[in-house]
């Protein structure tokens, strides 16, 4: 063992001293062959029979010295070295060669680190808390439905989390962000923050401790307890300028003095994975006791057993809810059939798909980027022909010369992978970046050690992939063909050609595929923006607004009103309205029914809810069917009212005219007043469900966004609407401006990043594969340089000699996209889940995307085409 | 006709100018080149300058070893001498090659009895 070990260290000695160990050698073997030539003279041989004995006694200088390296260093070091040193000299002779190619590598290779990176972050990495795989996710309603459907009541979180054997500890958080908005005063001006509730063991169970400070302790956690705060490390490092001394001082939350007790880890982002595209960075405890009578408020998620498998966990939730139910029939609403994930499926399982996809797509860029090298690479041989031949007629091995091309191609391909990372690093911490995408875990791309081996498989895969077509080619060549096909081209080298043609027809068929998948994504993408959403995101904007009416609801209509008198009042402003929730930010549901009317079980007894002021409607944009909006005179004295979608309208009043009827939400009875069209409340690509508008001055909002229709693009109004604001209520806090638009943007985002990216990808594949007609074409003219030159010397014009290399192109463009289509037509139906209101077979994408392909190609073809058009015949025939 | 001579099986060679040099003490590589072929009844196939591949590898694992100094004819020249190790190791590979040669040779020399089996 030593014994090898020693010898290693010998070789990688004699590694680097060769000069020296040669020279010694190169003695010994001077003293050997003396002292041979001396024995053989007194063996009496003539001085030139004793020489000529003893070297061949000896049997060769050059090879005895060979055989003393190969066995004293590192002969595949050397050879490697060797490979290395000429691989670098000739890809300097031919710079422009090696920058292109390195170029195309960096560009296939860096997108698809990138999309490693956030396949991984999203989908393979585990989530960032301890155990993460024994995280389980709880839906109620089996999931279907919108938050108020898929959450639990604190009755039903404490019988489950008592009553269950299945978890090791059942947590819970309260999902409802807007009904714990707190306003930090005291603290420069004013601002609004949105916390998160959480129960006293959501992140003991996750496993995060804090950075500093504590945990919220079980006194913080009971009713009467002093008020108590986390903050995420970004809004410590932000708005508390990362001063460790905050811990245990007050701040001031919704006029509350409240101690911050901890800051959480920056590696803890609440938002990137139970909300993601928001920043969720205030953190209090949930009081159950507080709590309690919210109707579903908790969304609970456990920690299974070791050894209890999900299936057993969902076994048990099965018979264990109907069984609590009918212990509490009169608390609970109803059994809370209960759909359970793991928390990793439940975070990025919708998203596996398109993730996929995604991956799919780079990897046919991967493809392309390599069949295009590879012809590339071919061209070059093609070029060197000669330059093998001779080697491999010194005595040069096959294996030898295959091994040498790989190292150009392993170089290249280094070249491209260190380029690529780079460019994958920049994407990566650009993504990370951009918050209002609604991706889970977005926040945490970056290119990690799992990313730099994907890179280092990726690159050699690729090197191989490209670099063995010419190997075998070049080496599988006859060398006397070689030798004496140099430059002739008339009929030879068509063999070579047709490998080309095949790789250029592949090329095309790849991206053609790609083309057609990032069309109807994009197709479909377009859908979803022309969808028409119920409401006018154009020039409408919207803030979060305070005021205090000390929680009388008789209050609150006075001066809800005269804010929006004063903010109708600046100049620009159309209309303005308050909502407490706005469409496709968040949602809530209470029951709702017709009065009087018998349901079956089964029936939908529940709508959306939104609580609103007169002129929401308008300033919004959404239309009354019939009807009317509320007016200040609807108060808490007079008539409660409600106004309902179209939904609402035809489910619970089919066939009959809703106005004037009664419907009954809590035990109270409303009176219709007006109907509206239907609006996307909770998704823009699912239909609208059933939804009611409550008048504020009846019912009890939960939070305030003031939102404005405006003359000019919004943002110009920003900073009056908040002048106006804080001079009618000095505790306005610093909200932002958020306009509509965004808000639906940010509800589109997964799709318009999907999209987007297949689009980018789609298109570079095109231009890989332009370049690679171009550079098939444009060779094949300089190898017929001289057969073109006698055919214009014969009398063809130059219109006749672009149009045979023209149609030429177009012969392998047409293979290409024939191919392509072909393989589109299945590559689109496996995607067709993730298209919307797009059939897989669109025949318009079809058509146009084989259209763009072959005029890209055509414009490829052509430039080499007017090339060969203007071949001199003279100049030509004279270079033979 | 003259018998072929043997080709070298691989690592016969180190085997032999270990041998060689535990049993004549230090040589210089001519010196060893000539032992064996002597030794062997000029039976070997031996290029001379293959045994500096063979003298440089036994150097590396440590089992001879080497010093520049001067032949009984005033020539200068490097002398390798066997180690502890080498003898250890020698010992060890004699005795593998001969129990070998000994099951070779006992399985040559069987006979067909009666016929085939």
């Amino acid at each position: 063992m030593t014994d090898s070990l020693r010898r290693a260290l010998a070789r990688l000695r004699a590694f680097f001293h060769k000069a020296p160990m040669d020279r010694e050698l190169d003695e010994e073997m001077a003293s050997h062959l003396a002292l041979a030539i001396e024995e053989n003279l007194r063996r009496g041989l003539t001085p030139e029979e004793a020489s000529r004995q003893a070297l061949a006694r000896f049997g060769g200088v050059t090879q005895a010295r060979e055989r003393h390296r190969e066995s004293r260093g590192l002969p595949v070091l050397d050879v490697l070295l060797q490979d290395l040193r000429y691989t670098f000299r000739t890809l300097r002779r031919d710079r422009g060669f090696a920058a292109v190619a390195v170029l195309i590598l960096a560009l296939g290779i860096g997108a698809n680190v990138a999309v490693f990176s956030v396949v991984n972050t999203i989908l393979l990495r585990p989530l960032p808390f301890r155990d993460p795989q024994r995280l389980v996710w709880m839906a109620s309603n089996r999931g279907v439905g919108g938050l108020s459907y898929v959450t639990y009541t604190v009755g039903v979180y404490e019988a489950f989390q008592r009553h269950n054997r299945s978890f090791q500890e059942v947590t819970a958080y309260q999902p409802f962000f807007g009904s714990s908005e707190y306003l930090m005063t005291g603290r420069g001006e004013p601002r609004q923050y949105t916390a998160v509730m959480v129960a006293e063991n959501f992140f003991p169970m996750l496993g995060i401790k804090p950075l500093l400070g504590r945990l919220f302790t079980p006194e913080e956690c009971h009713k009467g307890g002093r008020p108590a705060a986390m903050l995420s490390e970004y809004l410590w490092r932000h708005q508390f300028g990362a001063d460790p001394s905050i811990i245990g001082r007050s701040i001031d939350l919704n006029l509350r003095p409240t101690t911050i007790v901890g800051v959480l880890p920056a590696s803890f982002d609440f938002g990137s994975v139970f909300s993601p595209g928001a920043r969720l960075d205030l953190f209090v405890p949930a009081v159950m006791d507080d709590i309690r009578n919210w109707g579903n408020t908790l969304a609970m998620l456990g920690r299974l057993k070791p050894g209890v498998t999900l299936a057993q966990a969902q076994a048990e939730v099965d018979v264990l809810m109907p069984q609590l139910y009918a212990a509490h029939k009169s608390e609970w609403f109803f059994d809370y059939p209960t759909a359970m994930s793991l928390l990793k499926d439940h975070v990025s399982g919708k998203l596996r798909r398109s993730l996929i996809v995604l991956w799919s797509a780079v990897g046919l860029i991967l493809l392309i980027v390599c069949v295009n090298l590879s012809n590339l690479l071919l061209a070059r041989a093609a070029a060197r022909g000669k330059e093998f031949a001779m080697r491999s007629a010194l005595g040069a091995g096959r294996a030898r010369i295959v091994q040498q091309l790989l190292t150009e191609s392993l170089v290249l391909a280094s070249g491209g992978a260190l380029l690529g990372l780079g460019i994958a690093w920049g994407i990566t911490a650009y993504l990370a970046r951009q918050g209002s995408i609604a991706l889970p875990l977005l926040s945490t791309v970056r290119v990690d050690g799992a990313a730099l081996g994907w890179t280092l498989l990726v690159a050699v895969t690729a090197a191989v992939l490209f670099g063995l077509a010419p190997g075998i080619k070049v080496s599988g060549g006859n060398l006397q063909d070689v030798l004496k096909d140099g430059g002739h081209g008339m009929s030879t080298g068509r063999r070579h050609d047709r490998m080309r043609a095949v790789l250029v027809v592949s090329e095309v068929a790849l991206a053609c595929v790609l083309l057609v998948g990032a069309g109807l994504l994009l197709r479909s993408f377009l859908h979803v923006l022309d969808v028409d959403l119920g409401f006018q995101p154009e020039r409408a904007a919207a803030i979060k607004v305070v005021y205090d009416d000390g929680g009388k609801i008789e209050r609150r209509g006075p001066i809800l009103q005269e804010m929006l008198r004063r903010v109708d009042a600046i100049p620009g402003i159309q209309a303005a309205g308050i909502v407490d929730m706005l469409p496709l930010d968040r949602n809530r549901s209470w029951e709702f029914h017709a009065k009087g009317r018998v349901y079956r079980p089964g029936d939908i007894g529940a709508a959306f809810v939104y609580i609103t002021t007169p002129g929401y409607l308008r300033a919004i944009g959404m239309q009354l069917v019939e009807g009317r909006d509320f007016t200040w005179q609807d108060t808490s004295k007079s008539e409660p009212v409600v106004i309902i979608n179209e939904a609402a309208a035809r489910y619970h009043w089919p066939g009959q005219d809703p106005i004037g009827r009664l419907a009954q939400t809590g035990g109270r009875d409303m009176k219709v007043i007006g109907v509206i069209r239907n609006v996307h409340e909770s998704s823009v690509e699912s239909g609208s469900g059933i939804e009611m508008y409550l008048p504020a001055t009846q019912w009890d909002p939960e939070g305030a966004e003031l939102v404005v229709r405006t003359a000019l693009p919004p943002d110009a109004l920003a900073s009056s609407v908040m002048h106006t604001l804080r001079e009618y209520n000095p505790l306005q806090p610093a909200a932002e401006f958020r306009t509509i638009q965004s808000i639906v943007d940010h509800a589109t985002s997964p799709r318009r990043f999907f999209a987007m990216l297949v689009a980018i990808f789609a298109g570079l594949g095109l231009v890989l594969a332009a370049l690679g007609i171009y550079g098939v074409i444009s060779y094949s003219v300089s190898r017929q340089t001289q057969e073109i030159g006698v055919r214009m010397a014969l009398g063809a014009s130059a219109g006749r000699v672009q149009l045979v290399v023209i149609s030429s192109t177009l012969r392998l463009a047409l293979a290409g996209v024939a191919v392509g289509t072909l393989v589109s037509f299945a590559a689109a139906r496996s995607i067709a889940a993730l298209l919307f209101d797009t059939q897989p077979g669109d025949p318009l994408t079809f058509a146009a995307m084989a259209l763009l392909l072959s005029a890209v190609a055509l414009l490829a073809g052509y430039l080499p085409a007017r090339r060969a058009s203007r071949i001199d015949p003279v100049v030509a025939l004279r270079q033979n | 006709m003259p018998e072929k001579k043997l080709d070298l099986l691989q690592g016969t060679l180190d085997l032999m100018v270990l041998q060689t040099l535990a049993a004549m003490g230090p040589l210089h590589g001519y010196g060893i080149a000539r032992r064996i072929e002597q030794a062997s009844g000029d039976a070997v196939l031996l290029n001379q300058g293959t045994i500096y591949a063979s003298l440089v590898r036994l150097q590396q694992r440590g089992w001879i070893a080497a010093e520049w100094g001067t032949s009984d004819n005033n020539r200068k020249a490097k002398f390798y001498s066997i180690t502890r190790r080498g003898r250890k190791q020698l010992a060890e590979d004699a005795a593998y090659w001969q129990r070998l040669s000994g099951v070779m040779g006992r399985v040559l020399a069987m006979q067909s009895e009666g016929g085939e089996r």
